[in-house]
């Protein structure tokens, strides 16, 4: 049986203790999984670019994407608008191993987003809080990931977005079912879904960081906050030596709990991609506010 | 967990090491993860998890992990090798990165991703020989296809390919038993762990 849901969330569960790259080229792959990427988001422009542009960002062109999963042998990771469904069954179409349903790109749709269950390829969707990240679940998402906010190689938003996940987990425990039912209303999320994680103590399904990570330090910050792995975007190929850059934040999402290993990783990458503080960004341009 | 429970290392490079890590302890083992040369100090048994077979590779490499596991496994540590783990361990790999290969120790040649990208991994329920009663459910994930055998013995098959495969003390699967909750497998590392030790 192909397809299931059991081995959709299989492949993120393989991504665990990762890193998965943005990269624009071939070229890019190939020096990303060099240095041990674990998966590669296939793209046109990295957010800090699609920041800088403006206009409706959209899915690449299927002739990049295919050189990419053609350059590389991990799997290959690539964005639809939220609600593009004939975006993502063309991914499908190519075989791409993970599509990830992003605020990144302009959105197509500002009710819905993909129902992802009818979809043999695995999706990926942003989340704020645990709700977000649930309601994304019911949809079919196989894997979640903090949204932060992509592009400004700032990390604070992945950080509050981590924190609100694990305490939206947190608050479950010790609940009856009447509260869960309550809670359910609040977040606007299903009940068995809740009831799941309460069980659990995490996420049903496997839960990276995403949106401004830039360092080996913010890699591990990331991690020691309880994440599954990370993705890292604009951070890599925006900063001055890239495959020395992606090395050392692949090792230091391994050794995310051995200071010393990240002293040694984070000494002499050169310069990191220029950040920009969230306040400074127009209210309209903040992507995290895309998708509900 | 009791102290004179067998203790398993569990490579936690990258990918799905606290799955296998749940598995153990749910089969009656301690576990430990490996990140470090200290952390293969008194192992009775291995765990080679699922993951990027080329994200596991370098960062054995880096911190000089490669050749003491190959030393240990080679030595007979009783190791279970699942999906990349096994790839790891080939003797031959093709399908890889250019210079990918395995730790020569299983006489097996492995092609990456041989059952195609994600779109084709799948669910099969498995024969699994010396198992006994019911099928083993097997989920294979980007899985890598088994092109020859060698001196190892085949112990599961899917459509006439090898899927499993047992040479002295090591235990290779295409696929994941550590995503399921059938724990029989786990529980044949713990066996030969304990009589390892005795």
């Amino acid at each position: 049986m192909k397809g299931s849901f059991k081995v959709k969330a299989g492949l993120a569960q393989m991504l665990k203790g990762g890193v998965i790259m943005d990269v624009v080229t071939p070229e890019h792959a190939r020096i990303a999984q060099e240095a041990g990427a674990c998966s590669v988001m296939a793209l046109e422009r990295v957010p800090a670019d699609i920041r800088k542009e403006g206009g409706v960002a959209r899915m690449s062109d299927p002739a990049l994407i295919r050189s990419i999963m053609e350059a590389v042998t991990i799997p290959v990771m690539a964005k639809v608008r939220i609600g593009h469904f004939v975006e993502a069954q063309i991914l499908e179409s190519m075989g791409i191993d993970y599509i990830d349903e992003s605020e990144v790109l302009t959105p197509a749709d500002e009710e819905n987003h993909i129902d992802k269950h009818p979809f043999k390829v695995p999706f990926v969707c942003g989340c704020r809080d645990l709700g977000e990240a649930l309601r994304r679940i019911a949809e079919g998402a196989a894997m979640i990931r903090t949204k932060g906010e992509a592009g400004t190689g700032n990390v604070v938003e992945a950080v509050r977005h981590a924190r609100a996940v694990n305490a939206g987990i947190r608050k479950l425990q010790g609940m009856n079912h009447a509260e869960l039912v309550h809670e359910a209303k609040q977040i606007g999320a299903p009940v068995d879904l809740l009831a799941e994680c309460q069980r659990l103590g995490r996420l049903p399904v496997v839960n990276f960081a995403a949106g401004g990570i830039a360092t080996p330090a913010d890699a591990a910050l990331m991690m020691q906050l309880g994440v599954d792995g990370v993705f890292v975007g604009s951070g890599i190929f925006k900063s001055e030596d890239p495959l020395k850059r992606a090395k050392a934040i692949v090792a230091a999402t391994t050794y995310y709990d051995k200071p010393d290993v990240l002293a040694e990783v984070s000494a002499g990458l050169g310069k990191a991609m220029p950040g920009l503080e969230i306040p400074a960004i127009p209210k309209e341009e903040l992507l995290a506010a895309r998708g509900w | 967990m009791r102290n004179d429970a067998p203790l398993v290392g569990v490579l936690a490079m990258q990918g799905a090491f606290a799955e296998h890590q749940r598995a153990l302890e749910a089969s009656g083992a301690r576990t430990r993860l490996v990140k470090d040369l200290e952390d293969l100090e008194g192992l009775d048994a291995l765990v080679l998890p699922g993951g990027e077979s080329t994200t596991m590779t370098m960062l054995m490499e880096r911190v000089g992990l490669l050749e003491p596991l190959r030393d240990a496994i080679s030595r007979g540590l009783p190791t279970l090798a699942t999906c990349a783990g096994m790839i790891v361990l080939a003797r031959d790999v093709t399908g890889g990165i250019e210079g990918q290969r395995g730790m020569g120790l299983l006489d097996i040649a492995v092609r990456r991703n041989g059952y195609g990208r994600q779109i084709d991994s799948f669910e099969a329920d498995l024969e699994v020989a010396g198992l006994g009663g019911k099928t083993f459910p097997g989920v294979f994930i980007r899985s890598p296809l088994l092109e020859s055998t060698g001196s190892a013995e085949v112990v599961a098959t899917h459509e006439g390919r090898a899927v499993a495969v047992r040479q002295g003390s090591i235990l290779a699967l295409c696929f994941h038993p550590e995503l399921t909750s059938d724990r029989r497998l786990h529980q044949e590392l713990v066996r030969m762990a304990g009589v390892g030790r005795s």
